[in-house]
């Protein structure tokens, strides 16, 4: 027992001494502290760049229609990071200069025919002005054109990896012909693999929509394999463009390709698409599993009913509400401080609880089912009256936002990555608490033969306060992952409950691991059931279904045998 | 299939007689029971003659208190055969069809209706109709009435015949329990433990109302206690790991071989000593 | 035998003093005078009389008496049966349903959409005609059946389902939530065709007396303290039948019921489905008097509020029941009334006190007068006089 205390204080020691570092120097820990130094680097040598920018910029005003070609291409060679903004401002036509001073701006209009400036270079926010003190710096179609193309060329060759893949991507989808000389003549040059590959795709797709009959073979057999959808939706196109009957040699060759090569992608995408639906049922899954092992402890191992086991999950969602609310500036720790912190919070409700109310009425499920009930109901009012009754919001850290992108069609989200891999390592925690420690080994003593227990000097009322305790804090450290999810309002816990319950029953009560397989298993049948009836039909299906099984199957998935359990 | 399982909830199925031409009411053939790997009964194999009074002893976990759950339907066997006569197959029926059959029990703790009084525990009892429209509108017929009293007065608790039940002692529940068994009238009575928490003038009475029993109806008793059994047994079963060791009269199972090498080792001693203690 | 005999008498001549006032009487008794006097001092008393009582007020008890009746088939249920309904609010609101089903067919043409065949939220789904299972909606007899059949049909079906597999305790309390939950849920799909999340509201007449009417009301209220009275003669007969004593054996020791002979499961579907049926019967009453029924009467938290009632009147007295619906429902029109933020507060110590503290409820302080009337049942005496002759002859058993 000693052993799981220290461990859980040496915790909380280490997520107090890193809060009070970053407490301590704030910029030290900031993640764009290294970023920011180079970028500053950079400006000085860029000044140089600037200079001849803000020359060329500041021309432009008498710059005739005829001479902006070459002018616009001086500009795109600048290399300056305010030169793609120009170009792109420019392209837009929100281009202007005041007439009086011949200010190169940014004007867009705002209401009664004046225009909010800002000075094209500096950035500078100046007064709106009424429209005939401006004037446009001149365009027209072919001009824009070719400043499309400078635009995807500077993006193209953007220093971050993510721009020069964004700059592709954009090109796959709504190809135009500058873009793509600039990307044939930049697919050699490219280092990044994932880079090259998509510009590839992008000139082989442009090949299989303009080539020759040779030259279109050539690009299905070696698109073959990609995943990007334009590919996809541009085959399925060109094979519906075909003529039904009548085709010559070469269209009918061409169509066999282009259904070999559809049905495989589509075979593949398919794969992924389980592929994902599996991973929102284990995602789902895993929510359910942090809610429901809680109950797990209380009512599988201890037989207590604890109808006020979801506001423990309430508790713990606004306890990481509160913490972010204290420390606004370390939203990236917050969730590694609420996570022991709202375990402490639940942890110490569940034992004032369990001492206050649940020991009086030991032997007497309904009543304690209904007692609880009513704590459940005076949570709820009391998070009401000090939060509001309208529901927080509680901020993502930025390592929790984001997918990791496998392949085209199939990602991760962070969030839920992490959530399965915490409610495992939650649960796997909590397996060896029981089936290792002492304070296992005194929980399943009491809750098997108290009397017993007792005989051989185990505290049992302390060890029932313990374990509710310990049972409330995981359901508070659902709470944090809950607060990722939904909403964190009062009714957070209401939502829970139920479901909790019917994990519990349907694992088969008092066995851990039939709780983790009939969470996950409930999650994944849910994701599967959702693309095909909705999710509110899926919930009420998924629960009848559960209700019907429990009524085949009263003892759950994974039953204790004997004559004990009789 | 005897028992029409599919008729109506509302009124009771046909109350059926065993058939006993053979002289036996109940055969328990070959049957083993199971808990996660644990045989609580191994091949056992049963028969008890109908009006008989069969003492069944046994050491802890031999199995006892599993054999009654199987004859009467709260557990099922993984194989056997339980018959009710030759052609009431126990094993289709649940434990409410089993109990209309005639098989009666008493439990080893006495468990009464306790928010009930006592001669509504008799009443509820009562051999008859056990469906929800007839409960409903039943009303007690004097004969039910004066058989109520004759049980009462019986078990010695005319006087607390409107008591609740709970408020009873531990003896009066037995004899209670014993009462409602005798108001059901089965044709068989399995009684687990009749004498424990009695004084002695109330074993004596047990011992003599159990073989009063015994001829109109057949009698099983699980007891530990030796002397009792002695004053009431004819014929007694030894169980031992859940099969039968041995079968006879008392004398003959006090010399038994294997009982006293089973019960007292090989230094012998008195055997009756050891069985008892071993309750 | 002699003391046997006097005790015996005793207990007769005190049994026939309280048979004079059984409970029965004194419920009905009440329940008649509370109704005649508030009929008497709606209709003969001007308003701002001190004796008068508001239109508001009329529909106000009416409500209280459908709970009541609620609270009285709860009771039923768990405080006999032992079965802890966390549910019945689903028959409620079914039998409400059916009731307002057949209230939207009444308004007609009247509607928003003036069609006259379907109700307004069907045009707006542009439906174009009834689903099947609104078909005949608009005859009150087959309202009066639904109300019924409804409510009794998914109790047969769940309870004979949970009954049978032996499902009891706080298991079966979560199954009921659940049941209502999923009902719930199911209830504020539009594609059910019950009107979705607004449920069924604006309704004009029932039985071609305008719901707006104040003696419409009058009427309401009337009609359901009648169908209280009855309720609580059925219920009282039912636990007063050897019925109720198999029912109250079960709760205590159902597996002694069955090796009794009886089947258990049987006796508690059956004790479920007319629970159910009067819940249906006050959901039913209540739309009216209310003007509107929605998939939110489903909530579980409504269904746990009636298990309050019971508990905090006694469970296992039905008159205990009738008091605890009426006080908690009072206490809540006042609380929400002057501190709204205060009832579920109150609510919820109220369950922790009554469960922790007084488990007998209100029942408990009254005196114990019905206690002992418990003891008594009405076909005591006969019993003891054939008893006393039975002891004269001292007949032997066998």
């Amino acid at each position: 027992m000693k052993r799981i205390f220290s461990v859980l204080l040496s915790y909380i020691t280490l997520s107090c001494i890193i809060s009070l570092q970053a407490l301590a120097s704030p910029e030290d820990v900031a993640p764009s502290t290294t970023p920011s130094a180079i970028q500053a680097s950079v400006e000085v040598a860029t000044t140089q760049a600037n200079s001849a920018l803000s020359k060329l910029v500041q021309q432009l005003p008498g710059t005739k229609l005829k001479k902006m070609p070459q002018m616009v291409e001086k500009l795109a060679n600048t290399r300056n990071k305010k030169t793609r903004d120009i170009l792109q401002f420019l392209m837009d036509g929100d281009l202007y200069y005041l007439k009086a001073e011949k200010t190169v701006v940014r004007a867009i209009s705002i209401e009664n025919g004046r225009y909010a400036l800002t000075n094209a270079l500096s950035d500078e926010i100046l007064a709106p002005v009424k429209k005939s003190k401006l004037r446009k710096v001149k365009t027209n179609n072919q001009l824009r054109g070719d400043i499309r193309s400078y635009i995807a060329k500077i993006d193209l060759t953007d220093e971050d990896k993510n721009v020069r893949m964004d700059a592709v991507k954009q090109l796959l989808d709504n190809p135009s012909k500058s873009g793509l000389l600039a990307v044939q003549e930049l697919v050699t040059q490219e280092q990044d693999k994932d880079v090259r590959e998509l510009m590839n795709t992008t000139l082989l797709l442009n090949q299989l929509k303009t080539g020759d009959h040779a030259q279109k073979m050539a690009a299905i057999t070696q698109l073959q394999d990609t995943l990007e959808p334009a590919v996809n939706n541009t085959m399925v196109k060109m094979l519906a463009a075909l003529p039904e009957k009548n085709k010559t040699p070469a269209q009918k060759a061409l169509a066999k390709s282009l259904t070999k090569v559809i049905n495989a992608i589509d075979d593949k995408r398919n794969f992924f698409g389980v592929v994902e639906n599996i991973f929102f049922g284990l995602s789902l899954g895993s929510v359910l599993l942090l809610a429901a092992i809680g109950l797990a402890i209380t009512f599988g191992v201890m037989g207590v009913i604890n109808m006020a086991h979801g506001e423990m999950m309430m508790l713990g969602a606004y306890t990481t509400y509160v913490i972010q609310l204290a420390f606004p500036h370390l939203i990236e720790y917050s969730l590694l401080m609420a996570v022991p912190a709202a375990f402490l919070v639940s942890g110490f409700v569940g034992i004032i609880i369990e001492r206050g109310v649940i020991r009086y009425l030991k032997g007497r499920p309904l009543e304690t089912l209904l007692a609880t009930f009513g704590i459940s109901l005076i949570l709820q009012q009391l998070v009401r009256t000090i939060f509001s009754p309208l529901n927080r919001q509680v901020q993502a850290p930025e390592w929790m936002t984001g997918s990791w992108v496998i392949n085209p069609v199939f990602s991760l989200t962070y969030n839920r990555l992490y959530i399965i891999i915490f409610s495992l390592m939650v649960f796997f925690t909590l397996l060896l608490i029981l089936k290792k420690s002492a304070l296992g080994l005194h929980v399943r003593a009491v809750s098997q033969n108290r009397d017993m227990a007792r005989a051989l000097s185990i505290k049992s009322d302390w060890v029932d306060a313990i374990t509710f305790g310990l049972g409330s804090g995981i359901a508070g450290v659902a709470g944090v992952v809950l607060s990722q999810l939904t909403n964190v309002g009062p009714n957070l816990g209401q939502a829970y409950i139920i479901d909790s319950f019917l994990v519990v029953v349907f694992g088969g009560v008092g066995n851990l691991w039939g709780t983790l397989v009939a969470a996950m298993s409930l999650g994944s049948i849910n994701k599967f059931l959702e693309p095909a009836v909705g999710s509110v039909l899926a919930n009420i299906i998924v629960l009848v279904g559960l209700v019907l099984f429990i009524q085949k199957r009263p003892k759950g998935l994974f039953p204790q045998k004997g004559r004990a359990a009789d | 299939m005897i028992v029409d399982k599919s008729g109506s909830p509302l009124t009771a199925t046909e109350n059926i007689k065993p058939d006993t031409r053979h002289g036996v009411i109940l055969y328990v053939e070959d049957v083993s029971v199971s808990f996660d790997g644990f045989k609580a009964l191994n091949d056992l194999n049963l028969y008890i003659n109908d009006g008989e009074l069969r003492c069944l002893i046994g050491a802890n976990g031999a199995g006892k208190t599993t054999l009654m759950d199987v004859i009467t339907g709260k557990t099922r066997p993984d194989k056997g055969k339980v018959n009710f006569g030759q052609q009431i197959d126990l094993l289709k029926l649940d434990e409410s069809e089993i109990a209309k059959a005639g098989i009666g029990r008493k439990f080893q703790k006495p468990t009464v209706f306790e928010a009930l009084s006592v001669f509504e525990n008799i009443e509820l009892s009562l051999a008859g109709d056990k469906g929800i429209l007839t409960s409903l509108f039943h009303k007690l017929s004097g004969e039910q009435r004066d058989r109520i009293g004759e049980i009462l007065q019986t078990i010695g608790l005319m006087k607390e015949a409107y008591y609740p039940a709970g408020r009873l002692s531990h003896g009066q529940k037995q004899w209670l329990e014993i009462g409602m068994l005798l108001a059901a009238e089965p044709r068989v009575l399995l009684v687990d433990e009749p004498v424990a928490g009695m004084t002695g003038q109330e074993t004596e009475r047990t011992a003599e109302l159990l073989t009063s029993l015994a001829g109109k109806h057949s009698v099983i008793v699980v007891e530990h206690d030796m002397a009792f059994v002695r004053s009431i047994a004819r014929k007694v079963t030894v169980l031992h790991q859940g099969s039968v060791l041995a079968e006879g009269s008392m004398s003959e199972i006090q010399a038994n071989p294997e009982v006293i090498k089973v019960y007292l080792g090989e230094d012998g001693g008195s055997a009756e000593k050891t069985v008892g203690a071993q309750a | 035998m002699t003391t046997s005999t006097t005790l015996a008498t005793e207990n007769f001549s005190m049994q026939k003093m309280f048979k004079t006032l059984s409970h029965l009487h004194v419920v009905v008794g009440t329940l008649f005078i509370a109704t005649l006097y508030v009929t008497i001092c709606n209709l003969f008393f001007a308003e701002g009389s001190f004796l008068h009582v508001s239109n508001y007020t009329v529909s106000l008890f009416g409500k209280y008496l459908c709970y009541a009746l609620l609270a009285l088939a709860v009771d039923l249920v768990w405080g006999y049966c032992g079965i802890l309904s966390l549910g019945h609010g689903a028959f409620f609101t079914l039998g409400g349903y059916a009731m307002g089903m057949y209230l939207m067919r009444q308004i007609g043409d009247r509607g928003v959409y003036g069609n006259p065949d379907l109700p307004d939220f069907m045009v707006f789904l542009s439906w174009t005609e009834l689903p099947w299972f609104w078909a005949g909606s608009s005859s009150i007899v087959w309202m009066i059946a639904m109300v019924f059949i409804g409510p009794g049909l998914l109790a047969y079906v769940f309870g004979s389902m949970a009954f049978r597999s032996r499902v009891s305790g706080v298991y079966l309390s979560i199954m009921t939530q659940a049941m209502t939950y999923a009902l719930m849920l199911a209830f504020f799909r539009n594609e059910m065709g019950f009107g979705g999340n607004n449920g069924l509201t604006d309704f004009k007449e029932i039985a071609g007396f305008s719901l707006q009417e104040p003696s419409t009301k009058l009427g309401l209220f009337i009609i359901t303290a009648v169908a209280l009275a009855i309720g609580y003669w059925i219920s009282n007969y039912i636990v007063n039948s050897k019925m109720g004593r198999v029912v109250t054996a079960t709760r205590d020791a159902e597996s002694r019921v069955r090796f009794v002979g009886y089947k258990p499961e049987h006796y508690k579907v059956w004790i479920f489905v007319v629970s159910a049926m009067l819940a249906g019967v006050a959901g039913a009453l209540y739309v009216p008097q209310v003007g509107i029924i929605n998939p939110g009467e489903f909530s579980p938290l409504n269904s746990i509020e009636m298990v309050i009632w019971v508990a905090i009147g006694g469970r296992c007295t039905l008159y205990g029941a009738i008091i605890g619906a009426i006080v908690v429902s009072y206490a809540k029109t006042r609380f929400t009334a002057i501190m709204p933020e205060a009832w579920l507060f109150a609510l919820g110590g109220l369950f922790v006190l009554v469960t922790l503290l007084l488990p007998k409820g209100i029942a408990g302080f009254l005196p114990n007068l019905f206690d002992k009337m418990s003891m008594f049942k009405s076909d005591v005496p006969k019993e003891l006089e054939v008893k006393d002759k039975k002891e004269a002859t001292t007949a032997e058993v066998k």
